[in-house]
């Protein structure tokens, strides 16, 4: 249980970049008085993950009561760094008092001490206490600050004491903060420093109960300023250490950390020999090496550095699952199993070791997704090779492995993406989760059966378009109906908390549904759920949260009128007809196109594809963000090496199809005619109008506002298309897949999205450009498109301006879709294979992307009535865009 | 019976029964129709700044019909009532140039209120009423500036508003109330230096008296306006170890439910709740009846959410018989025991566990 619990995060780092004596930069804004460029670095910290922020206006030169003021004043009006507390740091109790008269939030105080005497002390312990704040104290007393653990620990009990007896402080809103000092200063005296530290915290955890710990980290390799390399390391290495003692929190610059595993061994080896003092001479062999590290070189060579080869087999193993190196794991492993009793003994020993590392530094915010996967991928290569020993041996001895859970997991009925499902499933195996993957578009029937056949302790969905979402809510009503119990999460883009707890979790009420956001949340669900002491309260509260969203979302939904149907057409969207020509598109009909990977790679958008793998980031500068930008230059590297290769083998043909036809609205509907005569209708496409309430002059719009009327006469038209990577997408994956390398799949699939979403734009560009060729003389480049600045547009049924995904059975008719690029239908109408787009052409100047939003019954039934649908039908595939409960409208009526 | 006995006798009431605050002042003294010589009475005859509309100057000029008002809610069934206070302090009655007189009316206040409970409470002695000191928000914010262009500006400063918070209590404890009641808070710092200057108080009058919290969450949004989430407010004020948290004003029942339910899981003291009666109306008035309000706050006490209901805005002694009527005799919350975290706050909250 612990090695799950861990990936759970739990140290806090406390962001020190607003600290005048900690960073320049910030100092230099502060005493030039530039508060708001100040106040932005404050939210860059929250922005990057800061869950508390550290406030320091220590500067002689500065009127430090003052500064204070006036920055938490500032930062009280900006709500995205107001969210997290603040930590009121200072030397002097006025600025102290100060800060903690701005605050409206329970804040810490930053830090008191015994240093004069008890008297002072108690006195502002207790006004720590009337402001309601926690405090941070100081391992210091009348006779100075505590440098052996025994005196750290004495000043800390006796603090504990009187503050818990004497002034009513809750034990839980003490921090100790046992004085962090530098050590390899050359004085040997300072040389047990870390260990005193990291001792005291050991007992102060098991002494002083619920009292917390922090430190200012950068202080440990104060005696190597300007040799950042080496800085990082000792950070990363004492904290690797103090965080085992029971650090709770620590002052420290994310960006001054490594991944204690990646540190260079060598380098690793003789600061650890320091911090730990573990031998006399450990300074000066630290000092011998430390100018090699100096600057930059350190990372280049690390890859090159085959040193860890000369490790035990259980360091080569953890180093190559930490730093994802899949080149010597087949040999490593064998070795490893040669030396143990049983096989399985390989996999709970040295590899579930190092993917508990890898699970603790992701769950730190150390590691990042793409290098998550890739560990895993070294795991599955590991464990495949250990399979046949293990099945010989369960067939000499009947013994089988155990493992901390299964989970049963699948993309529902009628959908085929997967990627986010593959990602949870991977990052759950690194966690020591047996995964039953069912795959895409898989059967309700067959989830229910391989939940009960393989004995399974979760069920997890996922789904991306919204029938989907339905789907689900069949899946949850037929788990309570054949009586299962299993907690059932849910995921997916399409999915949300409000639906799960509107829709879903009402459906199976006899287990707990949970809706998981992404796959750094998982595993702490499915830790705590499949851990009997925790289960009961988080399940409660997830209840309860639950609950109030469906309550407020009740309230909501009253509180939101919508207008009527007819007075929503009244106030359509018209165009000036008057003066307009309809361009006439270069050819009718459909007509096959292809285009080449090569071609299509300059006009890729990768923003959604470091999306995908949770690197929330806007390309170019995610490559170079302080905090992403190693992982994200290293994936797009990947994905750069994968589209080479795809070029030069030739993985994908990707094809499609496109055409233009004489089209003209008739109230909210669009006839497709079958030639220029415009007698007979070839089709209809149907659309849906906004109805919420608007200001005066603001139109209430449908797609069809965006085609000429057939009343003025005028011959207008429009446009389909659908694009696919390629038909070899699944195979291609699945060869990956059965390679155990979940890394190049998923990288495989998101690549052929973003390629499937570079053809539509390519392809729309040359619409725009010569097919419909209304705009000869367009020329934008891939960020211009990818801002939307051409005219007209291309949405897809299914998408906000249309969200009745059924409207491409019509598009596909009227294309031939299916025959022209393969891409066929499922019965919730996803596209197969995943990586397609489909989509309209409208050419109009006016034309333009909205939302539809909610809809009433009004419209629902005159949309129904069009279709040739029963409302019941209409209402189950607008079920996302209803503004009204069906089923509680029919109660009240019956 | 002393103040100890009384707030004793609460707290053991309290755990059998769901208990009952009173409804609006405003309400009560706007049906009065009261005219500007009215305000004025005899004590204000020559004051320089019109009077007209300060209410808690009534409790000097008007104080039979302040005692009929106090009265017409214990004889409803209210176990505690509140002093018509909400605006007696120095920062508010600035507006009315009457801020020399904030001692006098937040002492006579109490007094008309202590009066009415301990003649209600001697008609059934087992059931004492008690009189809670009713402290508002002042028209200021210490969270806020009121000048977009100078986002470091504030009009107040926490000395001003501690002083003036401990100026107002230093009235109600000399007038006898049980215990204060910090209320309509939509700024918690604001909340927060009343909580320092009453605890205080209590420290140098040796007097001991509780506090109840109450907060306001102004929209659907599920925040104050100082932009706290209700379990970042909580973990704000939870210093204060309040004898009731809880929310009022703002929003009717139907809109609060959520915020009390929400309350309700984290605080782990008894927690109140007394909404408007519904929004207001175009006219600005409100429009639930009696059988409304009462209804939604007795199925909050039949799911557990509080152990003090009452009303504001809008709300009338009919309102708080029904509603003591409904909540008779369902069982009262229980408040959580909560695992052992250091929880913090900015405007959203934040907790370490351990």
């Amino acid at each position: 249980m612990s090695e799950n619990k861990s990936a759970v995060a739990s140290f806090i780092n406390v962001g020190e970049r607003t600290n005048v004596t900690g960073s320049a930069k910030f100092r230099k804004l502060i005493t030039s008085g530039d508060y708001p460029a100040a106040v932005e670095v404050a939210r860059q910290q929250v922005e990057n993950g800061a869950q508390i922020i550290d406030v320091n206006m220590d500067e002689g030169l500065l009127d430090s009561k003052e500064a204070m003021v006036t920055f938490l004043r500032l930062v009280a009006s900006e709500p995205d760094i107001a969210r997290v507390p603040v930590m009121i740091d200072s030397s002097k109790w006025d600025v102290i008092e100060a800060g903690l008269q701005c605050v409206q939030g329970k804040s810490i105080v930053n830090s008191i001490s015994l240093k004069e005497g008890e008297a002072p002390f108690l006195e502002q312990a207790r006004k720590c206490r009337r402001y309601g704040a926690a405090v941070v104290v100081m391992a210091f007393d009348e006779d100075g600050q505590a440098e052996t653990a025994q005196r750290k620990f004495d000043i800390c009990k006796r603090a504990y004491d009187v503050l818990t007896t004497k002034v009513g402080i809750a034990p839980e809103d003490i921090i100790f903060d046992p004085n962090i000092f530098a050590v390899a200063t050359g004085i040997e005296e300072h040389d047990n420093y870390a260990v005193e530290f990291i001792e005291a915290v050991a007992r102060i955890k098991k002494e002083l109960p619920h009292a917390k710990i922090s430190g200012g980290v950068s202080n440990i390799s104060f005696s190597f300023r300007g040799n950042e390399p080496v800085r990082r390391a000792m950070h990363s290495v004492f904290l690797y250490h103090a965080i085992r003692a029971g650090l709770d929190m620590g002052i420290v610059n994310a960006g001054q950390l490594d991944i204690y595993d990646e540190i260079e061994p060598d380098l690793r080896e003789h600061v650890e020999d320091v911090i730990l003092n573990r031998r006399s001479d450990a300074t000066e062999r630290l000092l011998d090496i430390a100018e090699r590290y100096r600057g930059d070189g350190v990372k280049a060579d690390a890859k090159k550095d085959l040193a860890w080869r000369e490790k035990s087999v259980d360091e080569r193993l953890r180093h190559a699952l930490v730093n994802g190196i899949t080149e010597f794991i087949v040999e490593d492993t064998e070795e490893a199993r040669q030396s143990v009793e049983r096989p399985l003994h390989v996999i709970e020993g040295p590899l579930m070791a190092g993917m508990s590392v890898v699970g603790d530094l992701f769950g730190e915010g150390k590691m990042f997704l793409p290098q998550v996967v890739k560990s895993a991928r070294v795991m599955k290569q590991a464990v495949a090779h250990l399979i046949p020993y293990m099945e010989e041996e369960k067939e000499r001895t009947g013994m089988a492995g155990k493992s901390n859970g299964k989970i049963v997991m699948a993309t529902v009925k009628g959908d085929v993406h997967d990627i986010g499902k593959n990602i949870v499933g991977v990052v759950l195996q690194c966690n020591g989760y047996d995964i039953i993957d069912l795959g895409v578009m898989a059967p309700c029937e067959a989830i229910l059966e391989a939940a009960r056949e393989q004995e399974a302790d979760i069920i997890g969905l996922s789904g991306l378009i919204t029938p989907s979402l339905d789907e689900m809510v069949r899946v949850a009503s037929e788990m309570q109906e054949t009586g299962l119990e299993l907690p059932l999460l849910i995921g997916g883009a399409t999915t949300s908390r409000t639906h799960t707890a509107a829709r879903i979790e009402p459906a199976y009420q006899a287990g707990p549904t949970i809706h998981v956001t992404d796959a750094s949340r998982a595993v702490g669900v499915v830790s705590t759920l499949l851990n009997e002491g925790e289960r009961a309260d988080y399940l409660a509260e997830v209840r309860a949260d639950y609950l109030r969203i469906r309550e407020s979302r009740a309230a909501a939904r009253e509180a939101k009128t919508r207008v009527a149907i007819e007075d929503a057409r009244a106030k359509r969207l018209i165009p000036d007809w008057n003066e307009y020509v309809p361009p006439a598109p270069s050819f009718l009909g459909a007509r096959p196109v292809e285009m080449s990977v090569a071609a299509l790679r300059s006009y890729i958008d990768w923003t959604p594809f470091f999306f995908t793998w949770e690197m929330k980031g806007s390309y170019p500068s995610i490559l170079e963000d302080d905090k992403l930008g190693e992982a994200a230059r290293s994936l797009f590297e990947d994905a750069n090496a994968m589209l080479d290769r795809m070029i030069a083998e030739n993985w994908l043909s990707p094809r499609g199809v496109v055409g233009f036809w004489p089209a003209n609205s008739i109230g909210d509907d669009i006839t497709v005619w079958t030639d220029e005569s415009r007698a007979a209708e070839r089709a209809r496409l149907f659309t849906i109008r906004q109805q919420m309430a608007k200001d005066t002059g603001k139109p209430n719009v449908a797609l069809a506002d965006f085609v000429a009327p057939t009343r003025t006469g005028l011959a207008d038209y429009i446009g389909g298309f659908c694009v696919t990577a390629g038909l070899d997408e699944a195979e291609k994956a699945a060869e990956f897949e059965a390679a155990n390398n979940d890394y190049d799949a998923i990288l495989f699939k998101a690549l052929a999205d973003r390629l499937a979403e570079a053809f539509a734009e390519a392809l729309h560009a040359q619409a725009r450009r010569t097919l419909w060729g209304y705009v000869p003389d367009e020329d934008f480049d891939n960020q211009e498109l990818i801002k939307e600045l051409y005219q007209g547009i291309r949405p897809a049924p299914g998408y906000p301006s249309q969200p009745d995904h059924t409207e491409k059975e019509t598009l596909f008719a009227l294309l031939n879709a299916t025959e022209h690029s393969g891409v066929s239908l499922t019965e919730s109408f996803a596209m197969s294979p995943a990586a397609s787009v489909s989509g309209l052409y409208f050419s109009n100047p006016q034309s333009h992307y909205f939302a539809v939003g909610r809809i009433g019954r009004d419209q629902v039934a005159d949309y129904a009535e069009r279709k040739g649908w029963s409302l019941e039908e209409g209402e189950r595939w607008l079920a996302p865009i209803l503004a009204y409960d069906p089923k509680a409208q029919t109660e009240d009526a019956a | 019976m002393t103040r100890d006995d009384r707030i004793a006798a609460l707290k053991a009431a309290a755990e059998k029964r769901i208990l009952v605050f009173d409804g609006a002042w405003g309400t009560m003294i706007q049906a009065l129709k009261l005219s500007e010589e009215d305000f004025r009475g005899e004590r204000f005859k020559d004051h320089p700044a019109p009077l007209q509309g300060n209410n808690d100057i009534l409790v000097l000029t008007k104080q039979e019909e302040c005692r009929d008002i106090a009265r017409a809610y214990l004889d409803a069934g209210a176990d505690v009532v509140g002093t018509n206070t909400f605006n007696a302090n120095a920062i508010s009655q600035a507006d009315y140039d009457a801020q020399d007189c904030v001692f006098d009316m937040n002492k006579a206040a109490a007094e008309i209120c202590r009066e009415a409970a301990e003649a209600k409470t001697a008609e059934t002695p087992d059931r004492p009423r008690l009189v809670a000191g009713a402290i508002g928000p002042t028209n200021r914010t210490l969270s806020l500036s009121p000048d977009v262009n100078r986002p470091e500006y504030r009009a107040v400063d926490w000395d001003d508003m501690y002083e003036c918070y401990k100026d107002q209590a230093r009235g109600l404890l000399a007038g006898g109330v049980d215990f204060y009641l910090v209320e309509t808070i939509f700024d918690t710092l604001n909340a927060k230096a009343a909580i320092a200057a009453l605890l205080d108080l209590n420290d140098e009058s040796g007097e001991d008296l509780p506090i109840a919290i109450s907060g306001t969450i102004t929209d659907k949004s599920g925040r104050t306006l100082s932009g706290q989430t209700v379990e970042a407010f909580w973990n704000s004020v939870r210093h204060a170890k309040p004898l009731t948290v809880g929310l009022n004003c703002a929003l009717g029942a139907a809109e609060m439910k959520p915020f009390i339910a929400e309350l309700s899981r984290v605080a782990d003291c008894l927690v109140h709740a007394y909404p408007n009666a519904g929004l207001p109306n175009d006219m600005g008035e409100y429009d639930e009846t009696p059988d409304d309000t009462s209804r939604h706050l007795r199925a909050w006490a039949e799911a557990g959410y509080v152990n003090f209901v009452g009303g504001c805005c809008g709300t009338t002694p009919a309102h708080i018989a029904k509603i003591a009527e409904l909540v008779d005799g369902v069982a009262p919350r229980k408040p959580p025991v909560r695992a052992t975290a250091m929880r913090l706050s900015g405007l959203e909250p934040f907790e370490l566990a351990g």
